[in-house]
């Protein structure tokens, strides 16, 4: 792994956020603790001082230089506070008394803090002792130092800074490293996940998101993409099989239509062959327009997953209302129309497009099925699903076709002289598939039995008809003849 | 009658001219969207036929803006976007028909004609009335010639429709989505049976028939042949 890249992830620098917050959070109760040992240990010992020298003046006042000289000589005894320092000296400076040799600064200002350095002889080692001093200056110009050897003091406020600090040090380290481990980690997935979709983008669709099975965000991430790339791919092989058809079908009859305008233009110039010619173009542009818009409406509801306007509708008089265009279509051929439309059957779906689907099926039902016939249409509806079923009397299909006729273009009519472009189911297929719907081929017996399995959709608004008449009750079947 | 084309493309647009010219129309054209705008606005035209694309401003543009500036004049679309979804949009958008890309010409001189006579309708009618035939469309009868006739309600749609739209050329998709709202192409002719049902009851035992079949082009309703 590229040691930029890390430093550029977002893991890394909430990493990094995360200690900033840390260190500032263990530096404030480490702080506390500090001041409370460290900072008390020095007002201590400047009370100490402060209460020394107000005692040494008291007995200043009370008992004059000679008093004060025998006070100093008392209290530097070894007996006394080991720790503790005394000098007066006169104006000059020069010793009078105390427990130290020299004046230790420059300065003899009145109430001053010093700080200063001794030689502390110890087990015949002398080591340097930090002390620390407040200065008196008494009336008659003798000055008074008292003060403390501050060198335990000093060891233990570094014990504790060293320790506090070796703490903060070491969290931040673990922090740090954590961070550096998480990051990494979090980098590989998302490395994974961005290695693939580098090859999906470069051209292997088929490549999809690794999935370790522990269920955790990145599985979810990696499933959900997973399911994009099928939709994807889904709509990709859809509409190549949709420009492959129209290369297909629509070059046959573009090439018929050419060859036969040239056959009349290589003819004799007359004016009727030539009408007749045109009047034949017409046809097959006709044909060639139908095909077409047959492709379009099925690439629309195959791509139109999401995009599609969809509503709540009653799939019974979508259907009723398809009847009523097909019923005298179906008379005219001598076949009998049974309309079975229950009420309420609601789904989510679009009106047009599955007017259309019904259209088709009932065009079908009618084109196949030899005069003397019926055909069927029902809408059923029970606790789960909506049923569209429509069935004819005609020659059905053999259950060894009944896949390949979804697929676009197959006509497996006995009868080639049936006009129609083949798009007609695999078309009714398409819509099902757009309202999450399943179509299933079946026997009728005789005849075909086309069964479309809709979801349920919203509830019906309830009318006062609808209650009269308690649900699930069988509507006058609308243009349906008995 | 003058009617003003926008349309982009010259070859369509030269065959929309011919074809109008040819119908009787002054027809002026124009292939940019804002010249378009700017012509509609102000001059006066009795329909505009215009083009979703267009360069320089789109079709529904133009149309949102000439209604927004109280324009009424009657306004056919044509597109190459035939889904129900862009169909909608340019009707909403307060056009007043939408064809779809590609159309047959009569086709287009049905709904040009429609679109005009309908620029003079008047107050609502309670009656329609072509020769002898007679609509009461509050009763909702029909009689001819003082006879009564028995009209499904669909066929009473279907007739109210021709009697509206009488004497003009009506093609089957009109039809279509007039009577049953339907904005696809179904493969049967299904609307010939329907027209030759009605024909049966309104046609059939007098001696001039009313429901004419118009060749290559529709149906439609006159009096005299």
């Amino acid at each position: 792994m590229q040691v930029p890249k890390l430093f550029q992830t977002s893991t890394f620098r909430l990493v990094l956020v995360n200690l900033v917050v840390f260190g500032v959070s263990m530096v404030l109760p480490f702080g506390f603790v500090y001041t409370s040992t460290v900072g008390s240990l020095d007002s201590e010992t400047n009370a100490a001082i402060v209460a020394e020298i107000k005692g040494l003046a008291d007995e200043y006042q009370r008992f004059g230089r000679a008093g004060l000289i025998e006070a100093v000589t008392d209290r530097s005894d070894d007996q006394g506070d080991k720790d503790a320092i005394y000098f007066l000296a006169d104006a000059n400076l020069r010793p009078l008394a105390g427990n130290l040799s020299i004046w230790p600064t420059d300065t003899a200002a009145n109430g001053q803090w010093i700080e200063f350095t001794i030689d502390k002889v110890g087990n015949e080692e002398s080591t340097p002792h930090r002390v620390r001093a407040q200065v008196l200056r008494l009336p008659d110009g003798a000055v008074l130092l008292v003060g403390r050897d501050i060198h335990e003091r000093q060891l233990v406020q570094r014990r504790i800074t060293e320790a506090l600090g070796w703490a903060l040090a070491l969290t931040l380290v673990l922090c740090l490293t954590g961070g550096v481990l998480m990051s990494r980690y979090m980098l590989r997935r998302v490395d994974a996940i961005t290695h693939t979709s580098r090859m999906i983008v470069d051209g292997t669709l088929s490549r999809r998101m690794p999935i370790r099975g522990s269920g955790d965000e990145f599985d979810r991430l990696s499933e959900n993409l997973n399911l994009m790339l099928d939709q994807i791919e889904h709509l990709m092989t859809s509409m190549r099989t949709v420009t492959d058809s129209i290369a297909h079908d629509l070059r046959g009859p573009l090439t018929h239509l050419k060859g036969q305008i040239e056959l009349a233009l290589r003819g004799a110039p007359d004016t009727r062959s030539y009408r007749s010619a045109l009047e034949h173009a017409v046809f097959e542009t006709d044909r060639i327009l139908s095909i077409f818009n047959a492709l379009i409406e099925m690439a629309k509801a195959e791509s139109g997953i999401g995009r599609t306007e969809m509503a709540a509708l009653d799939l019974g008089v979508v259907a009723a209302d398809v009847v009523d265009l097909y019923e005298p279509v179906a008379e005219e051929r001598g076949l009998e129309v049974r309309a079975e439309i229950g009420t309420g059957a609601m789904i989510l779906g679009n009106r047009q497009l599955l007017a259309l689907a019904v259209a088709n099926l009932l065009d079908n039902a009618i084109k196949y099925t030899p005069p003397g016939g019926a055909v069927s249409l029902s809408v059923e509806m029970d606790a789960r699903a909506v049923r569209l079923v429509v069935g004819d009397s005609g020659p059905g299909i053999a259950p060894a076709d009944r896949g390949r006729v979804l697929e676009r273009f197959v006509r497996i009519g006995p009868d080639p002289a049936v006009p129609g472009s083949g798009l007609g189911l695999s078309l009714v297929a398409a819509v099902a598939r757009l309202h999450r719907g399943t179509l299933e081929l079946g026997d009728n017996g005789p005849g075909l039995r086309v069964t479309i399995l809709f979801p349920k959709g919203p509830p019906p608004v309830k009318t006062a008809e609808s209650i009269a008449h308690g649900e699930p009750a069988l509507a006058e079947p609308a243009g349906a003849k008995a | 009658m003058r009617i003003l084309v926008i349309e982009d493309d010259a070859q369509t647009a030269l065959y929309l001219r011919k074809g109008l010219e040819e119908g009787g129309y002054i027809v002026d054209w124009t292939g940019d969207g804002r010249d378009g705008l700017f012509m509609a606005a102000s001059e006066r035209y009795d329909l505009v036929v215009v083009d979703r694309m267009l360069p320089n401003a789109d079709g529904l543009s133009i149309i949102k803006v000439l209604r927004s500036q109280g324009i009424r004049t009657p306004i056919l679309v044509l597109s190459a976007l035939g889904q129900v979804d862009d169909r909608v949009r340019g009707l909403e958008a307060g056009a007043d028909d939408y064809l779809v890309k590609p159309y047959a010409f009569s086709e287009l001189m049905a709904r040009v004609e429609a679109l005009l006579r309908r620029g003079s309708a008047t107050a609502p009618d309670t009656m329609l009335r072509v020769g002898d035939l007679e609509m009461n469309l509050l009763a909702r009868t029909v009689t001819r010639g003082g006879h009564s006739i028995e009209l499904k309600p669909r066929e009473f749609r279907l007739l109210e429709y021709l009697m509206r739209h009488a004497d003009q050329v009506v093609t089957r998709t009109m039809l279509l989505e007039a009577v049953w709202d339907y904005h696809f192409d179904p493969q049967t002719n299904v609307i010939d049976v329907h027209i030759s049902r009605l024909r049966q009851k309104i046609d059939k035992g007098f001696r001039n028939p009313l429901l004419h079949t118009v060749r290559g082009a529709g149906y439609s309703l006159r009096a005299s042949s």
